[in-house]
C-alpha cells in the first residue's frame, strides 16, 4: 500500500500538495474550500505591510487553443489588513488540525520590521514561515521581494534576522530572476534557513494588444513587468531545483518545488529531482481546487505501479541522471522508426526533418496519402519527428549503438577519433 | 391525391428550407475546430480538392486571426470558395481525406471553416484582388455559371475585358438554379457573383443564349478568344409509356422553379416518385418532402453500394422521410384522364459490372406498382449535342473534347465545366474555369 503523507521539515500534511502563496490562499473562504477539496497544506498569501493593488492584474499566454499555458501577474502581497489575516489563520489551524499552514512573509529590509512581523505571525500557531525573496514586481521598487533574493548578501542578512526570532521552520523562497539560484541558496542556507522553495515567478512582459498597442495587462493605458508562471515555466524550475539537489553543500536541505506544476506527473518529476513536496497555483487559478483529486490519485497509482511505498522512496532518484554534456556517451545512438500501421500520413515528421533537421525521412507520393519512411543511415536520432508526431507510439526511437563501450567527449578527443561519422 | 401548391404555412416553409449546415456562430466556435487541425504537410485534404485549396494554411490563418489572409488563401485557388463550402460533397473530397479519419475521429469541419472565412469576405466586401489595367484584349464567355465566372475572374485580373453571355436572368448556373435551397439561396449566389465581379472588367449580358441570340461566329469576330461554359441541359428521357402525362416533371426544371418562385407557389404532388439517386435526385426528393409531399419514393436501379450520391446526401433523404427503393427501374407511368396516378417498376438484380465499372442491373421479370401523382425525372442531364454540331465543336456524346488545358478543336475557343465533363461538382467547374483562364492568357500571349 502506498502512503502519500508528507513530512516537510517536520510539518505534516496528508499529501505533498500545498497551495502556493497566491490569490487562492489569501483568505479563509478559499483556504476552507481548498481543505474541503483535499489539499494537504497552504502557504498563506504573503503577509506584510498592507498594500494597495491595481485593477487589471493578470495576463495569459495562450497557444494553439490552449489557454493560460503561461500566466503573469502584477498583483502585490496581501492587500487585506494583517489583523484579519492573522485571525483567519488562527481559525483555520484550529479547524483543520491535520493540514499544513505556512505563512509567507515579506517585510521592509530592516531587522526590526522582520522581527515584529515574525513575532506577530508566529502567535497564530502556524507551522512554518516562507520568506518571500522572490516577488519580481511592485515590492522590488520598495526594496523587498526579488531584490532581496537577487543579492546573496542581503538575503543572508535577512535570514539571519529571521532566525534570531523564528521558533518554527523557515523556508526561503528563491527568485529565478538570477543567472543561478545557487549563490543565494548557499547564502541563506549558511544563514540558517531550514528549507528552500523555488521558483517564484519570472519577470516578463506578456504581450501587446495589437488594436490599442498597449501591452498586457492594461492598467489604464500602461502596464508594468509582471511575474510569469504556469506550465511554460516548469522546465526552468526543474533545472533550478536540480542545481540545488546536486550541490554538495545543499543536497540535504529540504526543497519545496514550485513552478508550473499542473498534474501529478509534474509533481512526481519535481520529487524525482529532489523536491520534498510541491506547491501549486496556476493550475488552480485555471481549474479550481478540484484538481487535487487527480493529483493525489495519479500519484498513488504511479507509486503503486512502481512499488514505492512512501514519497521518500523515490525522492531525488533522477538527480544523478543529469550530468555535464562532456560526460554523455557518444556511442549511444538511436534511430527513428515509423510504425506504418499507426501512421496517419500527416507528413509532420517529414517536413520537420526536411526543413529543420537532417533530411532523414523519405516521401513516396500517394493519393491522397503519402508514405513516409526513415532513412536509417541518415537519421541522427534527434527525436524531432517523434516530438511532432500527433499519434501516440507511432514513431519510436530504436537504440543502435555505435560501439559497445561508454565513450565520452574527453575520451573521444584523447583518442583522436574522426568527427564526421554522418 | 392531387398536385397543388400552398400546402404549408409560411413558418413551415421557412423552417424546412433554412440553412442545413448552419455556420459557426462566433469566432470561439470556429477556433475550437481550427485548433484541431494538425497543419499537415502536403495535406491530403488539399490533394483531395479539385482546386487544391491550401486547407491547412487557411485554417491556421483563422487561428492567427489573419482572416483576410485566410479568405485570400481560399479564393486564390477557388474563387467560388464560399459557394463550394456549402455545396461540395466534402465527405468524398477534403473532409473524406482528413487524416483524423484514420484515427477514427471526426475530420476537421473544413467546409464550415471555409464558409467562416469566405462569408466574412463577401459580407464585408473585402477587396482582396486588384485588377490590372485593361490591356485592350477582349474575351467572350458563354455561361455565367461557376466555370464561366471562375474563368472571367482569372482573365479580368490580368487586364482582359470580359463579356459573359448568360441565357438566364441571373448568373451562377446550377449554383443558382440547380441546388437545394437549404444549401444555398439565390440571394447568396447573387452576393457571391457580385463579389466576384466587383474587381471590374466583367460585363454579364443576361437573357442571352448561344444559338438563339448569337452564334459562335459572331463572337469570333468581336472577341480575341472564347470560353464555352454552357453546362448541360434538361434531364434525359425515360423512354417509357406515360412520360407525356401531366405530373411528370424534369428535376432540373422542378428545382429551377423552387429557386425562382416563392415556396408557396410551387406545385407539389401528394405522392412523389423520384427516378435516380444522384445529388439532383436527392435535392428533388428532399425538397418535395419539405414542400409538403406526404410520400416520396426514390427509385434507383442499382444498390446503395453503387449509388452516385454521397452517404451524407442519402442520409439526408432518409431523415427527411423519403423511401428508398433499390434495384428498380420505371417501366410505365400510369395515368387517368391525362394525369399521373402511379408508376409501374421492374424489379432488377445485379450482374457483372458494365462499361461504367458498376454492377449492371438486369430484369428479373417481376414488377410492382407505386401509387403516385407526380414523377420527377432525375436520371442525369443531356448535353447540348445539337448546338455543338451546329457550331462544329468536336465532342464525345455531347461532352466537348478538350486538350492541352481546356482548348477545343476550334482555334481560340476554349471550354470547361459540365459541358466538358458531362456534369460533375461545382468545384470541378471552377477548376476548369481557372485553368481555362490561364490557357487563354497564354494563347493571347499575356
Amino acid at each position: 500500500m502506498t502512503n502519500i503523507e508528507n513530512n516537510f521539515l517536520g510539518i505534516k500534511s496528508p499529501n505533498p500538495f500545498w497551495l502556493a502563496s497566491a490569490p487562492p490562499t489569501d483568505k479563509k473562504i478559499n483556504v476552507t474550500r481548498a481543505f474541503e477539496a483535499g489539499w494537504g497544506g497552504v502557504v498563506w498569501k504573503t503577509l506584510g505591510d498592507q498594500v494597495k493593488n491595481v485593477s487589471s492584474r493578470y495576463a495569459a499566454l495562450n497557444h494553439d487553443g490552449q489557454r493560460m499555458v503561461g500566466l503573469n501577474n502584477i498583483e502585490l502581497i496581501s492587500d487585506r489588513p494583517l489583523e484579519i489575516n492573522l485571525k483567519e489563520i488562527k481559525e483555520i489551524i484550529r479547524e483543520w488540525p491535520d493540514r499544513a499552514v505556512i505563512a509567507s512573509l515579506m517585510a521592509n529590509t530592516d531587522r526590526k520590521s522582520w522581527h515584529e512581523l515574525i513575532k506577530r505571525v508566529q502567535d497564530t500557531g502556524c507551522h512554518g514561515f516562507e520568506l518571500n525573496f522572490g516577488c519580481p514586481h511592485g515590492m522590488t521598487e520598495r526594496g523587498m521581494g526579488a531584490v532581496v533574493g537577487q543579492d546573496p548578501e542581503i538575503a543572508k542578512m535577512v535570514v539571519e534576522w529571521v532566525m534570531e526570532v523564528a521558533q518554527i521552520p523557515v523556508i526561503t523562497k528563491l527568485t529565478p530572476n538570477v543567472h543561478s539560484v545557487v549563490p543565494t541558496a548557499k547564502a541563506v542556507v549558511e544563514a540558517g534557513t531550514n528549507g528552500l522553495s523555488l521558483i517564484n515567478t519570472i519577470q516578463s512582459l506578456m504581450g501587446v494588444d495589437l488594436d490599442t498597442l498597449i501591452p498586457y495587462p492594461n492598467v489604464g493605458g500602461q502596464t508594468a513587468f509582471g511575474g510569469y508562471c504556469g506550465p511554460a515555466v516548469k522546465p526552468i524550475a526543474l533545472k533550478m531545483l536540480t542545481t540545488i539537489g546536486q550541490n554538495e553543500m545543499m543536497k540535504n536541505i529540504p526543497v519545496s518545488g514550485i513552478g508550473g506544476i499542473s498534474t501529478w506527473k509534474d509533481a512526481v518529476e519535481f520529487m524525482l529531482m529532489g523536491a520534498g513536496n510541491v506547491q501549486v497555483c496556476t493550475a488552480v487559478m485555471k481549474h479550481g481546487f478540484k484538481i487535487i483529486n487527480d493529483l493525489c490519485g495519479g500519484l498513488n497509482n504511479w507509486m503503486d505501479e512502481k512499488g514505492f511505498a512512501t514519497l521518500e522512496d523515490f525522492r531525488g532518484l533522477s538527480l544523478n541522471k543529469v550530468t555535464h554534456w562532456e560526460a554523455l556517451d557518444l556511442n549511444y545512438h538511436i534511430v527513428a522508426r515509423i510504425d506504418q500501421d499507426k501512421c496517419i500520413h500527416c507528413g509532420l515528421c517529414y517536413i520537420s526533418c526536411e526543413d529543420a533537421a537532417h533530411q532523414s525521412i523519405s516521401i513516396t507520393k500517394g493519393i491522397p496519402y503519402n508514405k513516409y519512411m526513415i532513412k536509417e543511415n541518415e537519421c541522427v536520432g534527434c527525436n524531432l519527428c517523434k516530438l511532432v508526431c500527433p499519434v501516440e507510439d507511432c514513431i519510436s526511437m530504436i537504440e543502435q549503438r555505435k560501439g559497445d563501450e561508454y565513450l565520452n567527449w574527453h575520451e573521444f578527443v584523447r583518442r583522436g577519433l574522426p568527427l564526421n561519422d554522418h | 391525391m392531387a398536385i397543388k401548391n400552398n400546402i404549408l404555412s409560411q413558418e413551415e416553409y421557412e423552417h424546412n428550407f433554412s440553412d442545413i449546415h448552419p455556420p459557426f456562430e462566433r469566432l470561439s466556435s470556429a477556433l475550437v475546430e481550427a485548433n484541431r487541425c494538425l497543419f499537415c504537410y502536403d495535406a491530403p485534404c488539399t490533394n483531395a480538392c479539385p482546386t487544391s485549396i491550401d486547407v491547412p494554411q487557411f485554417i491556421k490563418q483563422i487561428v492567427s486571426r489573419n482572416e483576410k489572409g485566410s479568405a485570400k488563401t481560399i479564393f486564390d485557388s477557388n474563387i467560388f470558395g464560399a459557394g463550394c463550402s456549402r455545396v461540395c460533397p466534402v465527405e468524398k473530397l477534403c473532409e473524406g481525406a482528413c487524416v483524423f479519419n484514420l484515427l477514427d475521429e471526426p475530420p476537421i469541419p473544413i467546409a464550415k471553416l471555409q464558409r467562416y472565412s469566405t462569408e466574412k469576405a463577401i459580407a464585408g466586401k473585402w477587396d482582396l484582388y486588384l485588377r490590372k489595367k485593361s490591356i485592350g484584349k477582349k474575351v467572350a464567355i458563354v455561361g455565367a455559371g461557376p466555370a464561366g465566372l471562375s474563368c472571367a475572374h482569372g482573365l479580368s485580373l490580368e487586364g482582359i475585358d470580359v463579356t459573359i453571355f448568360e441565357k438566364n436572368p441571373r448568373g451562377g448556373g446550377l449554383m443558382t438554379y440547380g441546388v437545394a435551397a437549404y444549401k444555398v439561396t439565390p440571394e447568396f449566389c447573387q452576393d457571391e457573383i457580385d463579389w466576384i465581379t466587383s474587381i471590374g472588367g466583367i460585363e454579364i449580358k443576361y437573357n442571352s443564349m448561344l444559338g438563339r441570340d448569337f452564334t459562335l461566329e459572331s463572337l469570333k469576330t468581336n472577341y480575341d478568344a472564347i470560353f464555352l461554359a454552357i453546362g448541360v441541359g434538361v434531364t434525359r428521357e425515360l423512354d417509357i409509356p406515360g412520360e407525356e402525362l401531366e405530373g411528370v416533371v424534369d428535376a432540373i426544371n422542378f428545382i429551377h422553379g423552387i429557386r425562382s418562385m416563392k415556396y408557396s407557389e410551387i406545385q407539389i404532388g401528394d405522392k412523389v416518385a423520384v427516378i435516380g439517386m444522384g445529388m439532383t435526385a436527392i435535392d428533388a426528393a428532399t425538397q418535395s418532402k419539405r414542400l409538403g409531399a406526404k410520400e416520396v419514393n426514390l427509385i434507383y436501379r442499382r444498390t446503395e453500394k453503387e449509388k452516385p450520391c454521397t452517404d451524407a446526401e442519402l442520409e439526408l433523404a432518409r431523415l427527411d422521410g423519403c423511401n428508398i427503393i433499390w434495384l428498380a427501374s420505371p417501366a410505365e407511368i400510369i395515368g387517368e384522364n391525362g394525369k399521373v396516378t402511379g408508376i409501374k417498376c421492374n424489379k432488377l438484380s445485379l450482374v457483372e459490372p458494365d462499361s461504367s465499372g458498376r454492377a449492371a442491373p438486369k430484369l428479373t421479370g417481376e414488377t410492382f406498382t407505386l401509387s403516385a401523382d407526380m414523377i420527377i425525372k432525375a436520371t442525369g442531364q443531356l448535353p447540348f449535342s445539337d448546338l455543338l454540331e451546329i457550331e462544329k465543336i468536336e465532342h464525345s456524346k455531347g461532352k466537348i473534347n478538350t486538350f492541352d488545358n481546356q482548348k477545343t478543336n476550334l482555334s481560340g475557343v476554349f471550354a470547361g465545366g459540365d459541358c466538358v465533363n458531362g456534369g460533375e461538382e461545382v468545384v470541378n467547374a471552377v477548376q476548369d474555369g481557372k485553368i481555362g483562364a490561364l490557357s487563354i492568357l497564354k494563347y493571347l500571349c499575356c
